[in-house]
């Protein structure tokens, strides 16, 4: 039973997993209520050009994949706030641009020393003493800006406009809302990868959605199924022998499923609830 | 609050042509007009969510987005927001108080007294444990209403709030804008509902797209500016959405900086 903790990377994974998890899936709850999840999906896609950058240059691959992630969330902010061309259109075109430059670049080099499968669907046991530092770093980050932020961006997930004519400065929310968003896919993308990302900030902050009805319970919630589902799916896929990234995100889909029959339960016991 | 040949443009389109109006403490002012004619642009404009192309406007001797926070409270239509938010309707009151907290300030005792006291005034007490799911039009109105006195406002914009209302509630609503209006605050609301202007409004301004006329409801019936108007909701009343792309709540993309 313990056996997987005995192993230095897979301590390591583990922390890091659990700090993906929860992560994740906190920023996952304004995803789902703001109805966010292509503009996840398309940060996520977009960042890859920054890492093949950062390798062709000899960064840190969390360097280049940071700063495109946070320039392709302002761009995408202020696409949506300008309204002048429709924001699916604008991601779309992005994010499979973006994606394209990063396989352009890639194909170019003689040997293909970047592992291309490890960043589409992550490598968690790849993750590096330093990695760590800066997954936990970052996470502390975000974590706290929630923290600071909270009320406000409460309220303006909930209704911008009356929120911003109180005098909350809603474009700055959804600003730093979409910064927070770019890097927590930055921190999770070696965790679960590029493709599998989009899923961890949806569905267990899906699944709470389910079973709770106020917001500060849902973010909670979400948390814990985030958690749940990549500890729980790293500690399988080491016995089941499978790509860690897709035992994290099919745990956490049949967590979902579980929700949505939980809450059918629920509904069938007591009606009038 | 002062508003002198205000111009707010979208894009191409003008919604408002320099309009001029004043509003005094302790007085109510419908705003009343066609579709499309100008009536929820003029309200976002004073709440600072539009900014006026040209021309001149003052909230309390300051431009809206000037002001400390939580003096203009908006109540817009209830169709603005997704009433499956994960939230109750004390939470949703509750964010009247967000704007009047410092980051590092907790949600005191004041704070829930004040948001109680707003329940109260709309007589949604008994609800405040409920989901904001499991509300009828007239009570997501009121939790609206209530949500913008939690905000202890200076001056009060109401977007229509009588529109799909049960009579109770419109009673309840009129009651409470006649109560504020007593205590000396000055309240602006757009209204598609022509009866008994009289009694809900010290004041009326037609219009559309420009100022037609502006008074007491008794000058501007003499007028006549209102008959013409008042013909032009009963043939169209019932079309509102499809006469009224710019006013359509479809927040962000009309919010400018």
């Amino acid at each position: 039973m313990v056996e997987p903790f005995h192993y230095a990377f897979m301590q390591r994974a583990f922390v890091a997993a659990l700090a993906v998890g929860i992560l994740c899936s906190t920023m996952g709850t304004y995803v789902i209520l703001r109805k966010l999840s292509f503009i996840g999906d398309g940060i996520a896609h977009a960042s890859f050009a920054g890492i093949v950058i950062a390798y062709l240059r000899g960064a840190n691959f969390y360097i280049g994949a940071g700063i495109v992630a946070v320039l392709t969330a302002i761009g995408i902010g202020f696409v949506h706030r300008r309204g002048q061309i429709s924001l699916d259109t604008t991601i779309g075109v992005l994010f499979t641009g973006m994606f394209a430059l990063g396989v352009f670049l890639m194909s170019q080099q003689r040997s293909y020393a970047i592992d291309l499968q490890s960043f589409l669907f992550g490598d968690i046991l790849a993750v590096q003493p330093q990695d760590l530092w800066l997954i936990l770093g970052l996470s502390i980050i975000v974590g706290l800006a929630v923290v600071v932020l909270f009320r406000g961006l409460l309220y303006t997930t909930f209704d911008p406009i009356v929120a911003q004519a109180s005098g909350i400065a809603a474009p700055a929310y959804e600003y730093m809302l979409l910064v927070m968003l770019a890097l927590t896919i930055v921190v999770s993308l070696q965790a679960v990868g590029i493709v599998l990302v989009a899923a961890l900030l949806v569905t267990p902050a899906a699944a709470a959605y389910q079973l709770t009805s106020r917001f500060p319970p849902m973010m909670a919630l979400a948390a814990l199924f985030g958690a749940a589902s990549t500890v729980g799916g790293l500690y399988l896929s080491y016995y089941v022998r499978a790509s860690s990234g897709a035992t994290i995100v099919l745990l956490a889909t049949l967590l979902f499923f579980a929700s949505i029959a939980l809450k059918r339960l629920r509904r069938a016991i007591a009606p009038a609830a | 609050m002062v508003a002198r040949d205000l111009v707010v443009r979208y894009e191409d389109f003008t919604a408002l042509v320099g309009a001029t109006l004043t509003v005094h403490y302790g007085e109510a002012l419908g705003i009343v007009g066609p579709n499309g004619s100008g009536k929820s642009t003029l309200l976002k404009t004073i709440a600072g969510l539009l900014a006026p192309s040209s021309g001149e406007l003052r909230v309390l001797g300051a431009r809206p987005r000037q002001l400390p926070p939580g003096t203009i409270a908006y109540v817009p239509q209830v169709e603005a927001v997704d009433w499956s938010f994960p939230a109750t309707v004390w939470d949703v009151v509750a964010m009247g108080r967000f704007a009047r907290l410092r980051f590092w300030q907790r949600f005191g005792l004041r704070d829930r007294e004040v948001v109680r006291d707003a329940l109260a005034i709309v007589n949604m007490s008994a609800l405040a444990n409920r989901h904001i799911a499991h509300l009828s039009g007239g009570q997501q109105q009121r939790a609206f209403v209530a949500r913008a006195l939690a905000q202890e406002p200076q001056l009060l914009l109401l977007d229509e709030p009588t529109t799909g209302v049960d009579a109770a509630t419109e009673e309840s609503l009129r009651e409470i804008v006649r109560q504020l209006v007593g205590r000396g605050m000055p309240v602006l609301m757009a209204t598609h509902d022509l009866d008994r202007v009289d009694e809900w409004f010290d004041r009326l301004l037609v219009l559309d797209r420009n100022v037609l006329a502006l008074g007491t409801p008794r000058e501007v019936v003499e007028s006549g500016a209102y008959s013409a108007i008042r013909e032009h909701t009963h043939t169209h009343g019932h079309l509102r959405h499809d006469h009224e792309p710019h006013e359509a709540h479809a927040a962000h993309p009309e919010i400018r900086r």
